[in-house]
């Protein structure tokens, strides 16, 4: 399957892959964060990373529609790095 | 001209992954929230910003176009938002910070240590 794809496509491949395991090195850091902020500031992270990889797998193999997933992907990941910046400071949500 | 077109394509993927590895090497090894904070929010930034660009210049349709850039301008408006955000939440609560950091006292209610009290009035 590796050899249908254009040489530019396998360059592409490649670099969602690193991108891959930059993600997991972020993991590292939500996992023995010692505050809580830290953890949310590693899981914004890993969301903007996978929004990148998920469009780098829509190039790759032409399918538009993971797009879609990307942008919403990105809005969630938004609200709810707000919801909890809001819960944090101030205790309680309303 | 398409070589050349391929090459510029590569050098904008491998520095936007250049960039979002310093992030990530940033947000391991910094002693302090602020200061990875200072790491991931502008380099994921400027990298997510270049291999978008790299993806753009790649594909077929006008439709894919308009959905990468509409990505990329959310990206680029949220992850500025977060870090202020996330900076004032972990100020106003105390957060951890590094001996050598300087400090200067924005609000009534400040820094690491205090009580604070009167937290709804910092907007003020």
């Amino acid at each position: 399957m590796l050899s249908e794809l254009t040489f530019l496509e396998q360059i592409f491949l490649g670099v969602a892959i690193l991108l891959t395991a930059a993600t997991f090195l972020c993991l590292y850091r939500a996992v023995v964060g010692p505050s809580e902020a830290d953890r949310i500031v590693s899981i914004n992270v890993i969301g903007t990373k996978t929004v990148v990889i998920i469009s780098l797998v829509s190039l790759v193999f032409h399918q538009e529609f993971f797009l879609d997933v990307a942008l919403v992907y990105a809005l969630i990941s938004f609200v709810a790095t707000i919801g909890v910046a809001k819960y944090m400071e101030k205790g309680v949500l309303e | 001209m398409t070589f050349l077109f391929d090459l510029i394509i590569s050098f904008l993927l491998w520095a936007g992954l250049f960039f979002l590895f310093v992030g990530t090497i940033g947000l391991i090894r910094l002693p302090d929230l602020y200061t990875r904070m200072h790491a991931t929010s502008k380099c994921d930034t400027l990298g997510t910003g270049l291999i978008l660009l790299a993806v753009i210049l790649q594909v077929p349709g006008y439709n894919e176009i308009i959905k990468l850039v509409l990505l990329g301008v959310f990206i680029w408006t949220i992850n500025p938002v977060v870090a202020h955000i996330m900076g004032h939440t972990a100020y106003l609560r105390g957060e951890h910070h590094t001996p050598s950091t300087f400090f200067k006292d924005c609000y009534d209610t400040p820094y690491p240590g205090k009580e604070m009290s009167g937290k709804e009035d910092v907007h003020a």
